[in-house]
C-alpha cells in the first residue's frame, strides 16, 4: 500500500492555536492538540465526570469504560501483546523513575553496570545516577561519532562486561539521531541486559512495535503527541512488572488492605496508586485515535519532507552551524547555532515575528558538554507543521544576523 | 517587526555586547566571583580590586547571551569607584533600569546574572572581614 501524504491544510484547522498565527516550532518540546483531544476531554468533564472503578452509578461507569479504552488503544498502537502491560503514569519521566525505583532497587546491587548513552535526556540519566549512587552501581555512557550517531562500536565494548541494564532513547531530543534500536536491543538482550527504551521522542513520530523491538521497557509522553499534559505509558513485558513492586502505594492499587498485610491488584493498576489522570487519559486516548486516522508512516514522511525541506534552507546560512545527522538519519528536529548570537537572542528575537523556537541545553547537559556547547537553537517539527513556518524561521534568523552585524 | 527587535536589542546594548567594557582579569583581586545560569550556559566573573571600601578597578569575563554579557559590561561602569558599601545598594530595579528595555520573565535571569555576582562577591568579601 502507497503512504498516504498528509493534508497538512486540513489538519491545522482542527488545531485552534494556528488562527493566532504563530509559527510553531516546538513540538519536540510539547506539542500542539486538536480539538478532537481537547473535546474528549472537555465531554468527560461537561457530561460524565465522576471517579473511576469505584462508583456504581452510570457516569461513573462511563467514565470508568473510557479511561480504560485508552489502553487498548495504546496496546495497538505500538502493538504490545497485552493491555496488562500497559501503565499509565504522568509522563516519560514517571515512567522511568517507576522502573528504577520498581525493577532497579530489586535487581541492580554493588558492581553491577549501567549502559546509558550521551544522547540521553536527564529524565533517563538522573533516575539511574540515583539508584546507582544507593547501590553502588556504576554507570558508562555510550558516546557519539562525529556525525552525532552512537558509537556501536563503544556500545559491543560495554556490552562485553555484561551490563545489567541497557537504556537508551531511540531518538534524541536535543539532535534527532535516530538511533538503530532494534539492533542495539537485540545486542543488549543478547548480551544478557534487560533494556529501557526511552520512546518521547519516537512514538509520536514514526511507527512503534514494541514486539518487534524486542526491549523489556518502554516509556512515553502523551503531551509530544497531540495528547495534553500529565498523561504518560509506560510499557513494560508483563513478566517483569509481575515481579515488581508498587511504585506508588495508596488507594486503588490494592486488593485487599488487613492490618497484617496488603494484597496488590493485578497489573497493570498495580502502578497506579490515587485518583488518575482521568480527562488526561482519555484525551491521551483521542490522540492516539487521531494519530492512527492520520497513519504513522505518512506522519514519518511528511516529517521526513518538512525535515529536508529545513535541513536545505538552513545549510544555506552563512554563520550557521547544524548539529547531527542528515534528514534521512534524523526525526523532525534540527539543533543549530549561530556564529556570534546566542541562542536565547535568536529565540527573542524570533519571538518578535511569532516564531516559537526553542533555545538551551534541552535537558541534555552530558551532550552539550560533549559538544563543547552551552546550548544550541531547536526547531522541531510536526503533522501540522508547513514550510512556511520555516520560511519565517529562515526570516528571523537573518533577521537575527542583521541585528547582531 | 525590525523595528520591534531593534528597539528590544537597542545600540548600546548591542555595543556593550560586542565591545565589552571593563573585560578580562585583574591580577591578585580583593575579590573574585563567578556565577552561571545553568539554562542557558550564560557565565559571569567579576574580579575587584577594592582599596579604603571603594572598588578601585574591576574586570568582568563570561559568555553567554547579549543580555547577560550587556548587563555585566554596563554593570561594571557603575562600579569602577564606587564604594562598596554603595555598590551593596545596587537592586534588580537599577540594573533593569540601565538595561532600559522590557525584560520578560524568560529572560530575567541573564539582565540579573551579574547583580548575582556583585552581591554575592561582595558579601563574601564582608565575612572574610569579620573573621
Amino acid at each position: 500500500m502507497a503512504i498516504q501524504t498528509l493534508d497538512v491544510a486540513t489538519i491545522r484547522k482542527d488545531f485552534p492555536i494556528f488562527e493566532t498565527g504563530i509559527a510553531y516550532l516546538d513540538s519536540a518540546n510539547t506539542s500542539q492538540r486538536p480539538r478532537q483531544v481537547t473535546g474528549a476531554m472537555l465531554e468527560y468533564f461537561e457530561k460524565f465526570n465522576s471517579n473511576i472503578h469505584r462508583a456504581a452509578y452510570r457516569i461513573a461507569e462511563e467514565a470508568t469504560v473510557r479511561y480504560e479504552a485508552t489502553r487498548e488503544k495504546v496496546r495497538a498502537f505500538i502493538n504490545a501483546a497485552s493491555t496488562k502491560e500497559i501503565v499509565y503514569v504522568r509522563g516519560t519521566t514517571e515512567a522511568i523513575n517507576l522502573v528504577a525505583y520498581s525493577w532497579g532497587r530489586k535487581n541492580i546491587k554493588q558492581g553491577d553496570l549501567i549502559v546509558l548513552t550521551i544522547l540521553d535526556h536527564h529524565s533517563n540519566i538522573v533516575p539511574w545516577q540515583i539508584l546507582a549512587a544507593e547501590k553502588g552501581a556504576q554507570i558508562e555512557y555510550v558516546d557519539i561519532d562525529e556525525k552525532g550517531e552512537l558509537r556501536q562500536d563503544q556500545l559491543a565494548d560495554l556490552l562485553k562486561r555484561g551490563p545489567k541494564l541497557v537504556a537508551f532513547n531511540l531518538v534524541s531530543n536535543a539532535m534527532g539521531t535516530i538511533n538503530p534500536a532494534r539492533e542495539m536491543v537485540a545486542a543488549a538482550k543478547k548480551a544478557g541486559a534487560t533494556v529501557l527504551v526511552d520512546g518521547a521522542q519516537s512514538t509520536p513520530h514514526q511507527p512503534v512495535d514494541v514486539r518487534a523491538l524486542g526491549c523489556d521497557f518502554y516509556a512515553f509522553s502523551g503531551h509530544k503527541m497531540l495528547g495534553p499534559t500529565g498523561a504518560g505509558i509506560l510499557y513494560g513485558r508483563r513478566e517483569l512488572l509481575e515481579a515488581m513492586d508498587p511504585f506508588m502505594a495508596g488507594g486503588d492499587m490494592i486488593k485487599t488492605v488487613r492490618i497484617e498485610g496488603t494484597t496488590y491488584h493485578d497489573l497493570p493498576w498495580k502502578f497506579e496508586a490515587g485518583t488518575q489522570a482521568i480527562a488526561e487519559v482519555i484525551g491521551l486516548g483521542a490522540a492516539v485515535d487521531y494519530l492512527s486516522g492520520l497513519g504513522m508512516d505518512a506522519v514519518r514522511a511528511h516529517e521526513l519532507e518538512i525535515t529536508e525541506y529545513a535541513y536545505e534552507s538552513l545549510s544555506d546560512i552563512d554563520g550557521l552551524t547544524l548539529y547531527g545527522p542528515p534528514p534521512s538519519r534524523r526525526a523532525g528536529v534540527i539543533s543549530f547555532a549561530l556564529e556570534g548570537i546566542h541562542p536565547h537572542d535568536l529565540a527573542t528575537i524570533a519571538d518578535r515575528d511569532q516564531v516559537c523556537l526553542r533555545a538551551g541545553h534541552h535537558c541534555a547537559m552530558p551532550l552539550m558538554t560533549r559538544l563543547g556547547i552551552p546550548a544550541t537553537a531547536r526547531a522541531s517539527f510536526y503533522v501540522y507543521t508547513q514550510k512556511d513556518e520555516i520560511d519565517r524561521l529562515v526570516t528571523s534568523i537573518k533577521e537575527a544576523q542583521r541585528i547582531f552585524a | 517587526m525590525a523595528t520591534a527587535d531593534d528597539q528590544f536589542y537597542r545600540e548600546y546594548i548591542l555595543d556593550h555586547y560586542k565591545n565589552p567594557r571593563n573585560y578580562g582579569r585583574l591580577e591578585h583581586p580583593d575579590i573574585s566571583h563567578e556565577e552561571d545560569n545553568p539554562l542557558c550556559g550564560d557565565v559571569v566573573g567579576m574580579d575587584f580590586r577594592v582599596s579604603d571600601g571603594v572598588i578601585e578597578d574591576i574586570r568582568f569575563h563570561g559568555r553567554g547571551c547579549a543580555i547577560s554579557q550587556a548587563s555585566a559590561s554596563l554593570l561594571t561602569e557603575r562600579l569602577k569607584g564606587l564604594p562598596l558599601e554603595e555598590a551593596k545598594k545596587i537592586n534588580k530595579d537599577d540594573v533593569l533600569g540601565e538595561l532600559g528595555i522590557e525584560i520578560s520573565p524568560a529572560r530575567i535571569k541573564c539582565a540579573l546574572l551579574s547583580l548575582k555576582v556583585l552581591k554575592v562577591g561582595a558579601y563574601g568579601l564582608a565575612d572574610e572581614d569579620e573573621e
